[in-house]
């Protein structure tokens, strides 16, 4: 009985590996790559035949005319696409509260006018460390600083923020947010005084 | 809490118990051999494959050899994805030029997904080749599951059945529960992620510029963005719906390639429990009484509700830490507050906490928030819910026999409270039945703790923790407990990817699967050899309120019981240690 059966086991695990570790797969690869190429290919932005980056893949920024993005804890580059990851740094670990407070620091040193509360997503580290929004507070924190280095108004500035956010889908699922890459890209497109650094 | 956090539980929970009936019926249709709609396209193919694997469906097997079909199919499974792991970097699809896996590491994912555990010490886009993400990992979230299903439908009919040896035919409840059940959705799940944003492409890495350029931890500058690519989503649609739960990218489902908007997290969410509770109404339609399925999800539902409401709460409150330093933790419109260390910013608090719950109620252990940093009694939750042993919703058809031996040890007390004869759905509760299902009950407590009190006294052990204080205690106990009950979760801080945990972990990762599986179809075995009971003034009805609270609190009692003591060394101390 035992060899009888040990002969279906090995002859079923070769059917289902073809059956559902490559033809499926590959089905679904066909299938993606048919009706949603660019969506199956990494939601790829090129400008002027520059690769610009993905549209659901963040990237870090640090200077005054740039929206920053939430802190990454990828290693050893924040926003390494190839490594995602977290800090898993508990509520109580003191680097966690230090990361937080060189962050709040470098925000206020570039922004020193600015005393209001900074929003919790701009101090923390995201799960993936590629997310590629921050609030719609954290953008409206950062407007006034970006608006003058980048000399354009403050009003513009802050419609480029609505055009940039994302709603919750069907109004109730997550939560409003703005895609930093494509708002910083979109502030790069405008005519200004100066650039972003 | 906001209203519109509420919104969202209140319509997960509603659209999860609108597919419950009818996907619970396709189920039972599955099982019970029945027609069902995809039989012209699936039906030649069910035959092939019992041709080419010489299964005969209509042989009846008792409990023994389905168990020693089970165990050699997965003992297959597991020197298969050993196997192709060690050769993965001569073989084709491996864009990145990945090496071969170390063989501890090899050993502890073979093992950690053909248990449907999928505890990841590896990191995907660095280690795996596309080959060994499809035809390893990928197959193994199939057939892990349809092991589990399989189970469930052989344990199903040890209760349905009355005086026979006979409980159905492993190979053919597998089979049919891969191609009816798993694969249709899976198929249908993974082409709405890829339209939403995953994934799905077997090309190299791709590269992208800075827009503005940054520097390494060694000061380099960095211009070039690496982004990782593969055929991620046909991973990922199985691995929610199989319980499974190892992410294709280290950051599982937070990352954007695996799960990009919140509608696909809310998919995934709906995916990896929807199964676990239609088998709820699959079980009342095959032992012919529907109240008993009902039941089972009612207690299952009441548990979940309460950790969700208390996990959300904790979560929502924020950290205090950061409270003196000028954050803004309050939740709005504009800002998701709350604990956002470790979240994602598309999904806030709300969608971050129902896939942990989630995720440890039934056993995926798929995350899309890193449940590490979490605060004390955030933490609490996940952990909690492992340690009711994976009964509430519980894994694909695991979480179901786990459940009804609870039922039966909640028959046995209370018969004994009453001094009725125990007796359940017809089949008197005897000796051999309480034995399985105390040692079904008491393995997993003694292989997570005896585990972990291992890791906490040897150096390799506590080598592994990042976080101080009782924090790193928690990393510990929270490792082996997720391993232990096959969730696969993780305080993914601890660097958990070292011979011993790979080892000390591949072994209660068999302990939590196979150890609990022989038992329970000994028992399905023992309990469809019995003689109809028919019922009378002194059967104890198993379907009314005071039964499913009943069942509740012997779950309470007997899982959380078990882990108090070491649950006030880890986030019960750390919970007093933060500032209030």
């Amino acid at each position: 009985m035992v060899w009888k059966s040990l002969r279906t086991a090995v002859i079923a695990t070769v059917l289902f590996t073809v059956l559902t570790g490559v033809i499926y797969p590959l089905a679904i690869t066909g299938l993606a790559q048919v009706f949603f190429p660019w969506r199956a290919n990494g939601s790829l932005i090129h400008v002027n035949g520059k690769t610009l980056g993905s549209e659901l893949i963040g990237q870090p920024f640090t200077a005054p005319g740039y929206f920053w993005s939430r802190q990454s804890a990828t290693s050893p580059f924040p926003y390494n696409a190839a490594s995602s990851g977290a800090t898993n740094e508990g509520p109580l670990n003191p680097s966690l509260a230090d990361g937080a407070r060189k962050r709040i620091h470098d925000l206020r040193e570039v922004d020193s006018l600015n005393l209001s509360s900074i929003p919790v997503d701009l101090v923390t580290a995201s799960a993936s460390g590629l997310d590629p929004h921050i609030s719609v507070a954290a953008a409206l924190y950062q407007a006034p600083r970006v608006a003058r280095a980048r000399g354009i108004s403050l009003q513009k500035i802050n419609e480029l923020v609505a055009r940039e956010t994302e709603g919750r889908t069907f109004g109730i699922l997550g939560e409003n947010r703005v895609n930093v890459l494509l708002l910083n890209a979109a502030l790069d497109a405008e005519p200004s005084q100066s650039k972003g650094n | 809490m906001t209203l519109i956090g509420i919104g969202q539980i209140i319509l997960y929970l509603g659209v999860l118990l609108l597919v419950t009936k009818p996907l619970g019926t396709f189920i039972a249709r599955v099982f019970q051999g029945e027609r069902t709609f995809l039989d012209p396209v699936v039906a030649p193919l069910e035959r092939l494959i019992y041709r080419v694997a010489a299964i005969d469906p209509r042989k009846e097997m008792n409990w023994k050899e389905n168990a020693v079909a089970m165990l050699l199919f997965n003992g297959c499974g597991i020197v298969f994805l050993y196997l192709l792991q060690r050769v993965q970097q001569v073989l084709p699809l491996n864009p990145q030029g990945f090496g071969a896996v170390t063989p501890d590491s090899a050993l502890n994912t073979a093992v950690s997904y053909v248990t449907n555990t999928n505890w990841q010490g590896y990191s995907g886009e660095t280690t795996m080749s596309y080959l060994t993400q499809m035809a390893g990992m990928t197959v193994q979230n199939f057939l892990s599951a349809a092991t589990g299903l399989a189970i469930m439908a052989l344990f199903i009919r040890g209760i349905a059945r009355h005086s026979v040896a006979t409980l159905g035919n492993f190979w053919v409840d597998l089979t049919r529960s891969t191609l009816y059940i798993l694969l249709p959705l899976a198929v249908i799940l993974s082409l709405v992620l890829v339209s939403q944003g995953s994934v799905q492409n077997l090309s190299s890495y791709a590269s992208a510029q800075f827009l503005q350029p940054t520097a390494d931890t060694s000061g380099t500058r960095v211009t070039e963005q690496v982004i990782a690519m593969g055929p991620a989503a046909s991973q990922v649609a199985i691995k929610h719906l199989g319980t499974n739960g190892g992410g294709f990218f280290n950051a599982n489902a937070s990352h954007p390639f695996e799960s990009p908007t919140p509608l696909t997290d809310f998919l995934l969410l709906l995916a990896e429990t929807c199964i676990a509770a239609g088998v709820c109404y699959t079980y009342g339609v095959m032992v012919g009484d529907k109240r008993q399925g009902w039941a089972l999800l009612t207690a299952m539902l009441l548990i979940y509700v309460i950790a969700i409401v208390g996990l959300y709460a904790a979560e929502s409150a924020g950290n205090p830490v950061l409270n003196g330093l000028g954050v803004d933790q309050h939740a709005s419109a504009l800002n998701p507050g709350g604990n956002m260390e470790g979240k994602e910013t598309r999904l806030g608090i709300g969608p971050s906490i129902l896939m942990a719950t989630a995720s440890t109620s039934t056993s995926t252990g798929a995350v899309n928030s890193m449940h590490d940093s979490y605060t004390p009694l955030g933490g609490l939750v996940p952990l909690v819910m492992m340690h009711l042993g994976e009964v509430v919703l519980g894994g694909v058809g695991s979480g179901l026999y786990g459940m009804l031996v609870f039922v039966i040890v909640a028959v046995f007390v209370a018969g004994l409270l009453v001094g009725r004869t125990p007796e359940y759905l017809g089949h008197k509760i005897e000796p051999f039945e309480m034995k399985m299902a105390s040692l079904l009950i008491l393995i997993m407590p003694i292989a997570v703790l005896v585990f972990t009190a291992i890791a906490v006294v040897t150096d390799a052990g506590k080598a592994g923790i990042s976080n101080p204080g009782p924090h790193g205690f928690t990393e510990i106990l929270y490792a082996f407990t997720s391993q232990g009950n096959n969730n696969g979760s993780a305080f993914a801080g601890l660097n958990a990817n070292t011979p011993f945990y790979n080892c000390t972990g591949a072994i209660a990762m068999l302990i939590g699967r196979f150890w609990l599986a022989v038992p329970t179809l000994a028992l399905a075995g023992s309990l469809a050899r019995k003689k109809l009971i028919p019922s009378g003034e002194g059967t104890l009805p198993t379907h009314t309120p005071l039964f499913i609270f009943w069942l509740i609190a012997v779950i309470l009692v007997v899982g959380a019981l078990n882990f108090l003591p070491a649950l006030a060394l880890g986030p019960i101390v750390e919970f007093f240690m933060m500032p209030h």
